[in-house]
């Protein structure tokens, strides 16, 4: 349609071509979910997922508001720009989400993870766990003679470096809540 | 002023309240409130079904038929299991639907009790929305939503589970005015720069077409309206998908044919060398685009689609809109008539001639034979005696189910039923059931396979016992034909079990039923059965022994491009008239 000026081939990529890992490249999203807090949403959310193919790289779930019978899920997920286009309308699309926002896209946001981290050994290791737990503003919330629990709230990178600094010190133990992700600003 | 009354009787008032006539379904325990409610009362009829998955496949024949939701009442645990199947077809090829399913008292949930199953777990996958109701007060407002959600935005199945704890208690019953509007809400106007944007489009393309599919018929007799006056205004050629014939008559000026791995040569042609297509209501399944890579390379793809996620999600598309097709057309004819009427003349004329080149090809082109029964011939037969006849068409899935589609027109929407998405075979006979409920007095055929009519054959007993005179028409070729094609032609011909072997009399089995069967098997005969199958007053089984080897073409094959079809006898039809005109 040279009239048209669009070029020829414009829209012959198919999602099935962008799916292709070669082609482009995976990005990260963290999504916010607001869904209606009844029974089963969050099975419905998950099981979109693995019915569909798509990856979850963390997830965390709350009630946000309790008269609304709102809650919010947040969750990473990665995949091809049509992959992630095609994963929010595939969310939209279920009767009970009310709304979903792409904070990746949607401007700065801010985003948080706890991690506990149970680290065991005597003598220097100790001595060292402790001294990087105070770099990383990690708190002791429990201690014995020969181990630690340190509590660590960032970004998950952040708490990916104290996981892998740890771990030659004694890292026995690790538990982490997944993101949870506000926009910055009012 | 608030009404008391028990679970079951909500069920009861709900369904009125929704205009229901019609329900079909199966008892057992888990709802036996609920039938003892149907029970004393009249004002709905329930169809007693042989096996729930009829129940939900006569549903969608209900519904595809008159444009209303379907609904299906279940026991628990087998009840609702039987009828995942039928769920996953209505959902696929997005039919609205309201099951009902008993479930075990709320106090047993969780212990395995006798027939209990996670319903709701099972069918989430396959309903477009799903329920558990644990509270009487919560039931009837729920009933309510649930046919809201079915039958709003792309339609779908909706299930709701009833303990029977919940069926028996009391409380106050909620009508469909009473309670909040629900929050489900999808967008129905299209947005007016890109519908504006499509208008420019279409005034200034040289090769356009309109690919159309189900959404059409899903939105309602106004939207194959306005599809028309779009397609006769513009002269704009339609090719539609196999969920979408009727909406643009087949026997309209602009009408190409259907387009798909079974469908024209013409229509795959056009679609393949467009520069610009305007999906109307389909979704670029992979029947249709086959080898994505090379589906129409130098097009302009605009796509109207009330499902936000139909978009982009296999075919990257220029121009989205999304929003309800009766809607966006009617905006765009708006439009498009304010700016002037404008189209690209010329350039048309010189498509259509393409078109007709294209066209002469007759690629539906076949081997008659005198002594026997070629099944595209049955289908002409059937088609010449019962055109211009009040008929309704369902099929089952196979080779016969692509015939039908290629062989059969159909003039106006809602005529045609048959399973697109999900391909299921047992679909057809349940199907032409529901129809001839929602249309007692019309004709309602269903075009079988041997194979796939035996998947639901039981249902013959719910025709005779309604006196639904549905017309089984089986082209009976002794084998499963579709996959014994597929051996023939990517298997090496070897046919792993495509037999239909120790096939029953299907004279015998009418009779057995209690209604009519005969076999016809000479070409010569082929009219007269098919007059008698129509003339019986009563469900008519009637047996054509077609040839066993018959392929359907045209094909593309799985993952092969538009311009790659096979065609089978009209591409050697050429040469053999022109060598038989060389002897003689
Ligand atoms: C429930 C189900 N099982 C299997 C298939 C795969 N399948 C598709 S067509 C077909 C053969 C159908 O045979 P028949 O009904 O005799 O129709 P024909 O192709 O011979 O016209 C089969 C087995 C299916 N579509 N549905
Ligand atoms: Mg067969």
């Amino acid at each position: 349609m040279n009239a048209l000026n669009i070029q020829k081939g414009a829209s012959s990529h198919s999602a099935y071509d962008l799916r292709d890992p070669n082609a482009q490249v995976e990005e990260s999203h963290t999504l916010a979910v607001l869904v209606e807090n009844e029974p089963g949403v969050l099975a419905r959310v998950i099981g979109l997922f693995s019915g569909r193919g798509y990856n979850i790289d963390s997830l965390t779930v709350a009630e946000v508001d309790h008269t609304g019978h709102q809650s919010r899920i947040t969750m990473v997920t990665s995949g091809t720009p049509a992959v992630i286009e095609q994963i929010k309308a595939q969310l939209g699309r279920i009767v009970p989400v009310h709304d979903v926002h792409d904070l990746t896209v949607e401007g700065p946001s801010v985003e948080r993870e706890l991690g506990l981290f149970k680290v065991r050994g005597q003598g220097d290791k100790r001595v060292e766990a402790l001294r990087i737990a105070e770099i990383f503003r990690a708190n002791v919330v429990d201690s014995t003679l020969e181990s630690f629990v340190f509590e660590l709230v960032g970004t998950p990178s952040k708490l990916d470096a104290f996981a892998e600094l740890m771990r030659p010190l004694g890292l026995a133990d690790l538990a982490r809540t997944g993101v949870a992700a506000l926009a910055r600003g009012a | 002023m608030s009404r008391i009354m028990t679970g079951a009787r909500m069920v009861i008032e709900a369904l009125r309240d929704q205009g229901v006539d019609t329900v079909f379904g199966y008892p057992g325990g888990a709802v036996l409130p609920i039938y003892d409610e149907l029970f004393q009362q009249n004002d709905i009829t329930h169809v007693l079904v042989r096996h729930e998955q009829g129940a939900v496949h006569m549903a969608e024949g209900y519904a595809r038929s008159t444009g209303k939701p379907g609904v299906v009442l279940v026991t628990s645990g087998p009840g609702a299991t039987n009828a995942v199947t039928g769920l996953t077809d209505a959902l696929m090829d997005s039919i609205p639907l309201v099951v009902l399913s008993g479930q075990v008292p709320t106090f047993l949930i969780g212990t395995d009790g006798f027939q209990e199953a996670d319903t709701v777990g099972i069918t989430r996958p396959c309903t477009k929305h799903n329920w558990l109701v644990k509270d009487t007060a919560k039931l009837s407002e729920t009933i309510h939503k649930a046919f809201h959600v079915a039958t709003s935005g792309r339609p779908g199945p909706v299930l709701i589970d009833i303990p029977k704890d919940v069926q028996f208690a009391e409380d106050a019953y909620q009508g469909p005015k009473q309670i909040d509007p629900p929050r489900y809400q999808p967008v129905r106007k299209g947005d007016v720069t890109a519908i504006t944007r499509l208008v420019e489009l279409i005034e200034q393309a040289e090769r356009p077409i309109l690919y159309t599919g189900g959404g059409v018929i899903n939105s309602g007799p106004g939207a194959s309206q306005l599809l028309r006056e779009l397609a006769d205004a513009t002269g704009i050629p339609v090719t539609s998908t196999l969920m979408g014939l009727g909406a643009y008559p087949a026997s309209g000026r602009n009408w190409i044919g259907m387009l798909g791995m079974h469908g024209l040569y013409e229509a795959n042609l056009a679609m393949h060398g467009c520069d610009l297509m305007v999906n109307i209501g389909a979704r670029f399944d992979d029947r249709i685009t086959g080898r994505i890579a090379e589906f129409s390379p130098g097009s302009v793809k605009a796509h109207i689609d009330i499902d936000p996620s139909s978009i982009n999600k296999v075919i990257h598309v220029d121009i989205p809109i999304i929003g309800d097709v009766g809607h966006v057309l009617e905006d765009l004819l708006k439009i498009w008539k304010s700016r002037g009427r404008k189209v690209n003349t010329a350039a048309l004329g010189k498509w259509w001639e393409q078109i007709e080149g294209w066209k002469s090809k007759n690629c539906l082109f076949y081997r008659g034979s005198d002594t026997i029964i070629k099944p595209q011939f049955a289908l002409e037969r059937l088609e010449a005696l019962t055109k211009g006849r009040d008929r309704y068409v369902t099929t089952e899935v196979g080779q016969h189910q692509m015939w039908a589609a290629q062989f059969l027109h159909f003039d106006e929407p809602n005529r045609w039923m048959t399973s697109g998405g999900l391909g299921t075979m047992g679909y057809g006979l349940p199907a032409s059931i529901g129809v001839q409920m929602a249309h007692p007095e019309s004709l309602v055929i269903n075009v079988a396979g041997d194979a796939s009519w035996l998947m639901n054959m039981q249902e013959m007993g719910t025709a005779v016992q309604f006196r639904l005179p549905v017309k089984q028409f089986i082209l009976n070729n002794e084998r499963l034909g579709m996959v014994r094609q597929w051996q023939q032609l990517l298997h090496g011909e070897r046919y792993s079990q495509s037999w239909s072997d120790s096939l029953p009399d299907f004279i015998k089995l009418a009779e057995a039923f209690g209604c009519k069967g005969a076999q016809v098997q000479d070409p010569k005969d082929l009219d007269d059965a098919i007059q008698q199958m129509i003339d019986y007053d009563g469900p008519f089984i009637l047996d054509v022994l077609v040839e066993k080897h018959e392929n359907c073409f045209p094909m593309i094959p799985s993952g092969k491009p538009h311009n790659e079809m096979l065609l089978g006898d009209a591409e050697t039809q050429g040469a053999i008239q022109g060598a038989g005109a060389a002897l003689v």
